[in-house]
């Protein structure tokens, strides 16, 4: 099966997009290519552009400039959007038909055999609910039919706009679960989100936007690239500054009250690191090595592009 | 055609305001019907409606599709919500994420407004065909079938009607508002055709602009019945009056209406593809 990596088919291409509305330019030059079988996660802060960027290849906003096609390019974006699953924001229904009728709307839409609306009911756990109003729904119900709407056809990519937004911790659970369950299916998934564990956990690719502007996008692994940092306490906090500060591998130091916290430039065992401070007279109260969050990390890279700005 | 006229039937049928709306329209005309039981007694002057002639072949065309289409108020806010809803529920957009192309979401409501316009047509074609055997004086098939073009101009009013109010809920996006606005345009229109009759101390020029203007090519289309009736021509004769003209339906009137509706069609895909949702 490892040959078939090199030819992923790319399910999504954007070249250099550009969307204002008005003055204010909501995405500018945005590039990236999806490939089937990953699960993408689009991050950035709110009001950061990515909804607008779903929008535009979603058919819904248009582009000021630039282009995107959905799969080979050879179909018109309505009739690719049959293949594509998606929910934008809040879950857009008709309050005055049931689940069920909602559904089946959107199999004639989708052109989908209506076999498909139980099946996919039972996935986001509705099916007892189907026959009730739309606008009875709770917001998380609301959302979870949004996914079993996203659903129906089977999609080649599921689009997901901020899904838990507006939930509680259940829903929130109960979303992410489902959205687990599909990505272990091998659907491959756009998830566009600012919370960042949410994106952690389930994305193998991430594209990261401030102010509709790319500033990385790439592995998810390779984005955490830092070796990590200790967090350190001794009842003699100056001689280990002193002594961290004339060290090679670290390239910051923070203290803050007793905390000691030191960036290290290169990998460094945390046992390697005892020892070598034990040997120079440095006994510590509190050694923890860590990695940066993802969240961290993103913090990190919207503040320094901020202070380049 | 018949897949997007089922999705918008689809979304009808379970609204219930609309189903409500379409119902009382369909009935009101039916009761038209009615109108052959008024009756006054003024002392000794009787007067009974359906012997006045009003039911007679080949009038009752004009007079039946004259009446029903006053009644086009009602359809016209199903249509309106129709479109407006779709932007108050945001379905709209899901709509379009689903996969409908924004010129098959226009013809779907276009393609609603014509079964719509056509099933009034056919109902008012069969309700006057029940009345006028009952009613009418003539009924040789010569007579009865003669004057059908009254139908034509009926279908082509509601058609062009239709369209503009499914232009104000495309262009407003408020059902309430956009039923506001159709009022505004046509006092507007109504005010200054007064205005320039008054200038002018007399219609004929004001008829020649206001022709092309949608409220009033509505109204030519359809030529009002009541000076036609052979009563009302008499009492006219005797105060020295003459009420003849034209009711006939004339192409140009037809083709000045199709032309608004080709052209609020337009303008609402213009509209509905340039707009970001």
């Amino acid at each position: 099966m490892a040959y078939k990596c090199y030819k992923l088919e790319s399910i999504l291409t954007i070249n250099n997009l550009t969307k204002k509305f008005g003055y204010l330019t909501a995405v500018k030059d945005l590039s990236f290519t999806i490939k089937k079988g990953n699960v993408y996660g689009i991050l950035g802060p709110n009001g950061s552009g990515k909804s607008t960027t779903l929008g535009v290849v979603l058919n819904v906003v248009n582009k000021t400039s630039g282009d995107f096609h959905w799969f080979d390019g050879k179909i018109s974006t309505h009739d690719a959007l049959k293949k594509v699953g998606a929910i934008i924001e809040r879950p857009n229904f008709y309050p005055y038909m049931s689940g069920y009728q909602n559904l089946k709307l959107v199999c004639k839409i989708k052109g989908v055999n209506y076999s498909k609306i139980e099946e996919k009911l039972k996935i986001v756990g509705l099916l007892e609910r189907k026959d009730s109003k739309f606008k009875t729904f709770s917001l998380g119900m609301k959302q979870r039919l949004a996914i079993a709407s996203a659903l129906l056809n089977d999609p080649e990519i599921l689009i997901l706009d901020e899904p838990t937004n507006g939930l509680d911790p259940q829903g929130i659970h109960q979303i992410r679960e489902i959205i687990k369950q599909i990505a272990a299916k091998g659907t491959t998934i756009l998830l566009a989100s600012h919370l960042l564990d949410e994106v952690e956990k389930v994305c193998t690719h991430v594209v990261v936007l401030r102010k509709g502007k790319k500033l990385y996008s790439g592995r998810v692994d390779e984005m955490i690239s830092s070796n990590g940092f200790f967090e350190l306490k001794c009842n003699n906090q100056e001689a280990l500054v002193t002594l961290l500060e004339r060290h090679n591998s670290f390239s910051k130091i923070k203290v803050e009250n007793d905390l000691v916290t030191a960036f290290l430039t290169e990998p460094m065992r945390s046992d390697d690191f005892n020892k070598y401070l034990f040997e120079k007279g440095i006994i510590l109260t509190h050694l923890i090595q860590r990695k940066e969050s993802l969240e961290e990390q993103f913090l990190q890279l919207t503040d320094n592009q901020t202070n380049q700005i | 055609m018949l897949r997007l006229l089922n999705i918008e039937y689809y979304k009808l049928k379970y609204n219930k305001a609309s189903r409500v709306l379409i119902i009382i329209y369909f009935a009101l005309l039916s009761l038209m019907s009615l109108f052959a039981t008024i009756k006054f007694n003024i002392g000794p002057i009787k007067f009974h409606l359906a012997e006045l002639g009003i039911f007679n072949f080949p009038y009752i065309w004009h007079f039946n599709t004259f009446v029903a289409s006053l009644l086009k108020f009602f359809l016209l806010l199903v249509i309106v919500s129709m479109v407006a809803n779709e932007y108050s529920n945001k379905t709209i957009k899901q709509n379009l994420i689903d996969g409908l192309s924004k010129k098959e979401f226009i013809l779907s409501k276009f393609y609603c407004v014509i079964a719509l316009s056509l099933i009034s047509t056919f109902f008012v074609f069969v309700v006057s065909l029940i009345l006028g055997f009952i009613y009418s004086s003539y009924t040789e098939l010569t007579i009865v079938f003669s004057d059908l073009e009254f139908l034509i101009a009926f279908f082509v009013k509601l058609l062009g009607f239709f369209s503009f109010g499914l232009f104000l809920g495309m262009l407003i996006k408020r059902s309430a508002f956009a039923v506001a606005a159709m009022v505004v345009l046509f006092l507007i229109e109504i005010i200054s055709y007064g205005i320039v009759c008054g200038i002018n101390k007399g219609t004929e020029l004001a008829d020649r602009i206001y022709q092309f203007l949608p409220f009033k090519s509505l109204w030519n289309l359809i030529d009002e019945p009541g000076s036609r009736l052979s009563a009302v021509k008499e009492v006219a004769a005797q105060i020295g009056e003459d009420l003849s003209y034209d009711y006939s339906v004339r192409w140009y009137e037809i083709a000045i209406v199709l032309a608004w509706t080709a052209l609020f069609i337009f303008l609402s895909y213009r509209l509905l593809k340039k707009r970001d949702l």
